[in-house]
């Protein structure tokens, strides 16, 4: 076997000049840049690099017989930071896809540096809808979710069940903006009102001065536009001050599995979510989540399956191009369905939006749950057409009216 | 009655909140200040080490089943010696010099502290719920007042009067003020000048980790917790009046109302109102509110 691999080796390095063409440097070198110590490291961080390897991994660890290299580092969630990095990355360092990004910010200047350099960037973490609308690449790809389909999920799903009078807590940056914007367009559409928002400092720790003021307004519901230890003090304390009690529903509309872990049932009973993928929903799901469990000691979260998923498509496009040039590699991407447990025949847009179908979860109760991360019921599959938003609504100038 | 088209009601529930979160302002400050004005050390890792208490109770009460009322008392004194530790072993070597060593070490000691507890336990915040017998609260009318919270505002201005009454006004007060104002005359009496500056320090550290096991119930315990809180405490520490006990607790208290006042006016600048404040004070008056001027 190592034999037949050393002569196919010799082969390819004789049948040479073409070859290295097609492959720039002799290498495919992937680059995970992600929040590896921040607020987002949890549920992105270390796991998707380990995501990453995997799908490296299963894809046989070289393509076009040529190897691929797995290099990362920590953007802090800081856009310069990352920038600078990307751009370093692209020119000395031979990389030719960066996956990860998990701040909006991030991402958005992210894809301009690989815009700029014809180099693939892969967004799995960050949420804003901007990175496939006014601000779309040709090289800039989001898979995972969006601010869209989570407003679509959750938002319709909450007026649905009669909560038709909102009060937003928005965390006051890119991404708190963008969902809250997202889901007041769709409790509006479905003939419900806002009634008022109120924009904390990112991050806060004390939401009880904004609970309060939620708590006074008498809205029906009270929507969490923002995302991780925020949301979680957001939904402990609400707890404190009885606004779930006295009535009032949580929806929490960016809920990571890890947050869910980190609050304890008991708290976040009943919470309604949307998510991109959800480790127990079926076999094809526990099989790679139990894999993924033993190398992380965590299950993953849908940025790790997505990262797993971009990657895995990533490397097919480069063998059905041929070449690893951006350009190419992505009309085959396009060209092909995402055919793994994530993406379940999703499709690739020409914005860059890799739709696949979203899930609808509620938060089991302490009772309901039988092991360990055993968190969600998923109420609804919410099909990818109709919860990401229509290639033509987005504004992306990529794509032909 | 309406202020600012905002219903009275809403402005006494703020009012109480921030007299809630200028409790923690003001025993964490009360820290800072007491640490500053006995050891002229600034030290920036009160934040890690509030964390840590936090941190501790929980790991405690998980591992180890110790509750909440038991963790008050015991994770102080173990974190506490942890400052001991910390002062016998680095920071003593630091008194004679500049103060921006002393900054930078503990600065350090902060990363340090937080990048151990955020490699094995993560970023995500572990749960640690409510006593039960503070569990619930009681409706004032104008708010729901958790009775946790209402505790948290006890248990803090009893530990910030103990603390003010302990070096203001009793005898070991006096030997530490004087042993800091003169060490070497005092040495001369026959006081262990060195070990009641370690103790200082120790005690310090332990309010900070006080304020850590207190915070458990409300916020998550994670390992930046102390981080997002030690710069708004290094703030009214200076609004205060650097060194001021007393200081450190008014303005712990009061800025905690300005705070909760601005959520309310306008959310955006609630991050940077105590910093207006900390400009202003500072061109009024140098020394801070309640310093003196050297």
């Amino acid at each position: 076997m190592k034999k037949r691999a050393l002569v196919m080796a010799a082969a390819l390095a004789w049948s040479g000049a073409s070859f290295a063409q097609e492959v720039s440097d002799d290498v495919v070198k992937i680059a995970v840049l992600t929040d590896m110590s921040g607020t987002y490291s949890d549920l992105s961080g270390q796991g998707g690099v380990v995501a990453a390897e995997m799908a490296i991994a299963d894809f046989g660890g070289k393509v076009l017989g040529k190897k691929i290299e797995l290099i990362s580092a920590d953007h802090q969630n800081k856009a310069d930071v990352a920038a600078t990095k990307a751009r370093e990355w692209f020119d000395a360092e031979k990389v030719d896809m960066i996956a990860g990004l998990v701040t909006s910010s991030v991402a958005l200047a992210v894809q301009e540096v690989g815009k700029q350099k014809n180099r693939m960037t892969i967004v799995s973490g960050a949420g804003s809808s901007r990175i496939t609308g006014e601000d779309c690449a040709p090289t800039g790809l989001h898979w995972t979710y969006d601010t869209y389909a989570l407003a679509v999920g959750t938002g319709n799903a909450v007026v649905k069940e009669g909560g038709d009078t909102w009060f937003f807590l928005t965390a006051d940056y890119a991404f708190g903006q963008s969902l809250e914007n997202d889901v007041s367009n769709v409790v509006k559409a479905k003939g419900g009102k806002v009634l008022g928002s109120v924009r904390h400092p990112f991050p806060a720790s004390d939401f009880s001065s904004y609970l309060l003021q939620a708590q006074a307004s008498g809205a029906k519901v009270i929507g969490l536009a923002n995302a991780g230890n925020d949301t979680m003090n957001a939904i402990k304390q609400a707890n404190e001050f009885g606004i779930i009690d006295a009535g009032q529903q949580m929806a929490g509309l960016l809920v990571f599995i890890t947050d869910v872990h980190s609050l304890g049932l008991e708290t976040a009973k009943g919470l309604l979510l949307t998510t991109g993928f959800y480790w127990d929903f079926d076999d094809q799901n526990r099989e790679w989540s139990k894999r993924f469990f033993e190398k992380h000691k965590a299950m993953p979260t849908m940025v790790h399956a997505g990262v797993y998923s971009s990657v895995l498509h990533y490397l097919k496009g480069i063998e059905k191009a041929g070449t690893d040039a951006a350009d190419k590699v992505v009309v085959e991407m396009r060209n092909m369905p995402v055919d793994d447990f994530f993406g379940r025949g999703g499709k690739l847009r020409e914005d860059g939006r890799m739709v696949h179908d979203m899930y609808l979860a509620e938060v089991k109760k302490p009772a309901d749950s039988k092991s360990d991360w055993d968190y969600y019921n998923i109420k609804q599959v919410i099909p990818g057409d109709e919860a990401y938003r229509p290639m033509d609504k987005g504004g992306c100038p990529l794509v032909k009216k | 009655m309406d202020i600012f088209s905002i219903p009275s009601q809403v402005w006494f529930g703020q009012l109480l909140i921030g007299l809630i979160n200028g409790a923690f302002y003001a025993v964490l400050s009360l820290g800072l200040a007491l640490i500053f004005g006995l050891l002229n050390i600034i030290n920036f890792a009160h934040g890690a080490q509030y964390m840590m208490g936090a941190f501790l109770a929980w790991i405690g009460l998980t591992y180890l089943g110790i509750n909440y009322w038991v963790a008050l008392v015991l994770v102080p004194i173990v974190v506490g010696i942890t400052g001991v530790i910390i002062e016998r072993t680095m920071l003593k070597h630091l008194y004679k010099m500049d103060h921006l060593y002393g900054l930078l070490l503990t600065f350090g000691l902060a990363l340090v502290i937080e990048g151990l507890f955020r490699h094995f336990y993560g970023v995500s915040g572990q749960p640690y719920s409510i006593p039960d017998s503070l569990k619930g609260g009681t409706n004032l009318g104008f708010m729901f007042l958790p009775n946790y919270r209402a505790w948290v505002v006890v248990a803090s201005l009893v530990v910030c009067f103990f603390t003010w009454y302990m070096i203001e006004r009793t005898r070991i007060g006096a030997y530490l003020r004087a042993g800091t104002e003169n060490p070497e005359l005092c040495q001369a009496f026959g006081i262990n000048v060195p070990l009641m500056i370690t103790l200082a320090y120790g005690y310090g550290v332990a309010l900070a980790a006080f304020a850590g096991v207190l915070a458990a119930p409300i916020f998550q315990v994670q390992p930046l917790m102390g981080s997002n809180l030690i710069i708004v405490v290094f703030a009214v520490v200076v609004i205060g009046g650097m060194g001021s006990i007393m200081g450190a607790i008014a303005t712990g208290l009061a800025l905690g109302i300005v705070e909760g006042l601005t959520k309310v006016i306008y959310p955006p600048a609630s991050s940077t109102i105590i910093f207006m404040i900390m400009v202003v004070v500072l061109l009024i008056r140098p020394a801070g509110l309640f310093g003196r001027e050297q």
